[in-house]
């Protein structure tokens, strides 16, 4: 494909979504559907915008991170006031090196 | 909500997109960003990816509170004034330092301007030189620990009262430990016409040597410790403070932090200590702080 | 209508005709009289929905306008000298961000020692800065480029700042009978500025991006190209506003006398009519001299003005610059112009920091460069005797 040079650099919004940031960081964040309040504390915290309060088809809210942008950073996990996230280590790096 | 990210490049855990976001949460999208060169700007405008939802605009490190100048009065000669608020997102670098002549310009003229200073207490965008905005004891690159010298040797530059000063309708302080006062104090800034400064703590887990998992700790101790009073001026009053129910000694915030632990083994990090202490007992008086 | 202005309202004037959204200026001798004069007119409500400013430096003004121009609106500044250098990084960027913000240079020397005094030192630090650059040789030059430099400076196919320079005091504090120009007859050449990309919550556009390595080298072809698509546009401007003004101020450059001339001079700004009268008198006496004005000197009209050399015998440039370890800018670019031809090739450095270059120290150097009495290169022109110390 040919580059597009636009006039003195413009982009266009969000064009950052191109850049799946998920896979810089060894853990992720799991949350406890059961202990989640859907306070939306982690939402206004992320750092990447990626863990969304979300209704389920139950009618359950929860809030579920996006693996394909989260870094792993842990934010959520540190201010969640109901303790419903952990995080876990991605299975690539419980790999023994020899 | 998202008129910021995903897919910017700031490090996992980043203090100053979670202000950003928040920022831009609280007005709903409905601004004009301009934005100085520093960590915000490289993370987020890489040609072709940008993770902006909102107009923005970068132009250089030490312009914005011109550039931002700039967009209001354009604005108000086009008549679209109506379109959004003008607000500035500067590092404390690109404020108190390098940028100081621009800002103090704006606050002048009065602009119909949010300035935003995202203060993570050094440059941290190039790799942690100390800044106008450093703390005491801070060891960055520019003011590394030695034999002699403890790191950062000076104060820190109280810009809250340099914008008081200029007779700045709204200035506040904000910090990332507290997202819900963030939004309150912008909301509360756009009511408001002409210059306004709110100065956002927003830890750097790089610079500050910090977990991604301490960022809003390390925030959240800054205010517990009184070394960063959570405040508000109104017209020159001051008009609210954020209250401490039990105030910790600052050693508290610094143990955590690796651009402080050499304070807990060098000559001077005693003297440097209590110099620490000193500001945050002054400053639980000056704003009275304590509960 | 013809009135007898000074120079700094012939610009003034003009720029309001061209209505503008915002000014955005800080005082510098010998430029202040322009913003003074638009300051005059937004208090007495003549310059419409424009927003005039006084900005906390000349940094500042130019920040302010890359803001505004950013936000769609026409921008006008105008500086020199210290003030001109002092924007000089926002200049460099606006240019990269295709900002069409238009300035005029009142030039003057650079310190030190300080020269409040003209000299064209200023402007030829800035050669090299994606800046449009003309230079006008009288007052009603001046008032007339103003609206072809905004025209040009928007034309979507140009897209970059432009800078109008006008000799510092030679032109700009002389009283001159200026033949103002009507609103209707700018408005007929000058349309409302329509960018193509601006900052709006319609449209919510990055500007300023960084550019990796992997795209910035295309950037600066595309400014390149631009400056290229530049030399076209301004060269119909200027012949559109002979047609509709029925002043023709030529185009990139002008000539006298060239088809015979054995010696072609060369000159930019005030100085030309100078070295006009003196090759217009020499060319009464027999020799065979010519001159070449030149106008525009970014995008530099090379290919032009090879044309123009190709059989002359020598070539003089006069100058008010020097580029220090080299020579003199304008020479540097007329010979780089010429490669391949094979003239005599003099150029002059004079009027540095305001002296005066009179008619006789033209006139001599002209002639001792025709009768062959000068070594080939680049000279200074009238200096007093003096001896380097320490104190």
């Amino acid at each position: 494909m040919v580059m597009k040079i636009t006039l003195g650099g413009v982009s266009k919004p969000h064009s950052s979504k191109t850049m799946k940031t998920g896979d810089w960081g060894t853990e992720y964040p799991v949350v406890d559907e059961e202990k989640c309040t859907a306070c939306k504390t982690c939402e206004y915290l992320c750092p990447d915008a990626c863990i969304v309060v979300v209704e389920k088809e139950d009618g359950k809210k929860v809030a579920v991170p996006d693996y394909d942008y989260c870094k792993g950073c842990g934010v959520c996990f540190s201010v969640c006031p109901a303790g419903a996230i952990k995080m876990e280590l991605k299975e690539i790096y419980k790999l023994e090196v020899c | 909500m998202s008129y910021f990210g995903p897919g910017h490049g700031a490090c996992p855990g980043c203090g100053l997109t979670i202000a950003t976001r928040n920022v831009l949460e609280a007005l709903e999208g409905k601004c004009f960003v301009a934005n100085s060169t520093g960590c915000l700007e490289i993370v987020s405008s890489q040609y072709g990816r940008s993770a902006w939802g909102v107009p923005y605009i970068h132009s250089l490190f030490e312009n914005t509170g011109a550039v931002a100048a700039g967009i209001d009065l354009a604005l108000k000669a086009l008549k679209r004034k109506d379109e959004g608020k003008v607000i500035v997102l500067a590092g404390d670098g690109a404020t108190a330092d390098i940028g100081i002549g621009p800002l103090s310009g704006m606050f002048d003229r009065n602009h119909d301007v949010i300035y935003i200073c995202l203060d993570n207490e050094a440059y941290q965008n190039t790799g942690n030189q100390q800044s106008g905005l450093t703390p005491p004891g801070s060891n960055t690159t520019t003011t590394p620990v030695g034999e002699l010298l403890p790191g950062k040797v000076g104060r820190k530059k109280d810009m809250v009262s340099i914008a008081v000063a200029h007779g700045v309708a709204y200035v506040a302080t904000a910090s990332v430990a507290f997202h819900a006062d963030i939004r309150r104090k912008v909301r509360k800034a756009a009511e408001i016409e002409g210059a306004k400064y709110i100065q956002i703590h927003t830890p750097c887990v790089t610079g500050w040597g910090i977990d991604g998992k301490q960022t809003i700790l390390s925030a959240r101790l800054a205010y517990e410790t009184a070394l960063y009073p959570i405040i508000e001026y109104e017209n020159g009053e001051l008009t609210r403070v954020r209250k401490i129910k039990e105030r910790k000694p600052v050693e508290e915030y610094l143990k955590i932090q690796r651009r402080f632990r050499h304070l807990f083994k060098h000559p001077r990090g005693k003297e440097i200590i209590s110099m620490l202490q000193k500001i945050a007992d002054e400053n639980a008086a000056k704003f009275n702080l304590d509960v | 209508m013809k009135k007898v202005v000074r120079g700094f309202y012939s610009i003034a004037y003009s720029v309001k005709l061209c209505r503008p959204d915002v000014i955005a200026a800080y005082p510098i001798t010998p430029q202040t009289e322009i913003v003074e004069n638009l300051a005059k007119m937004y208090a007495d409500g003549e310059l419409g929905n424009c927003e005039y400013v006084t900005a906390e430096s000349e940094f500042g003004a130019a920040s302010i306008l890359v803001g505004a121009s950013a936000t769609g609106a026409r921008t006008f500044t105008a500086t020199c000298s210290q003030g001109l250098i002092l924007m000089s990084e926002v200049l460099i960027n606006a240019a990269g961000m295709r900002l069409p913000i238009v300035l005029v240079n009142t030039n003057r020397a650079l310190s030190a020692p300080l020269s409040i005094w003209n000299d064209h030192q200023d402007s030829m630090i800035l050669r090299d800065a994606g800046l449009m650059q003309i230079y006008v040789e009288t007052n009603q030059e001046a008032h007339d480029m103003v609206p072809v430099a905004f025209k040009v400076a928007e034309n979507p196919k140009v897209m970059l700042p432009f800078m109008i320079n006008m000799d510092g005091y030679k032109l700009t504090h002389a009283y001159e009978p200026i033949d103002l120009l009507d609103q209707e007859v700018v408005d007929s050449f000058l349309p409302p500025y329509d960018p193509p990309v601006y900052m709006t919550t319609k449209n919510p556009l990055t500007f300023g991006c960084y550019a990796p390595p992997n795209y910035y080298a295309e950037f600066r072809v595309v400014l390149q190209n631009a400056m290229e698509r530049a030399e076209k546009e301004l060269e119909k401007a200027y012949k559109e506003w002979a047609e509709i003004t029925g002043r023709d101020w030529g185009g990139h450059v002008v000539t006298e006398g060239v088809e015979d001339a054995e010696l072609i001079a060369i000159a930019m700004g005030s100085l030309t009519g100078m070295v006009r009268n003196v090759v217009s008198e020499l060319r009464n006496q027999g020799k065979k001299v010519g001159l070449l004005k030149i106008r525009t000197f970014r995008p530099f009209p090379a290919k032009e003005i090879k044309e123009i050399l190709k059989d002359v015998e020598k070539i003089l440039v006069f100058e008010r610059a020097v580029s220090f370890g080299y020579e003199g800018p304008v020479g540097m670019e007329v010979k780089s112009a010429c490669f391949g031809l094979t003239p005599e090739f003099y150029s002059f450095a004079v009027g540095l920091g305001g002296r005066d270059v009179p008619g006789e120290e033209v006139m001599k150097i002209i002639n001792e460069v025709y009768d062959g009495k000068v070594k080939q290169g680049f000279h200074f022109g009238t200096v007093k005797p003096f001896e380097e110390v320490v104190v």
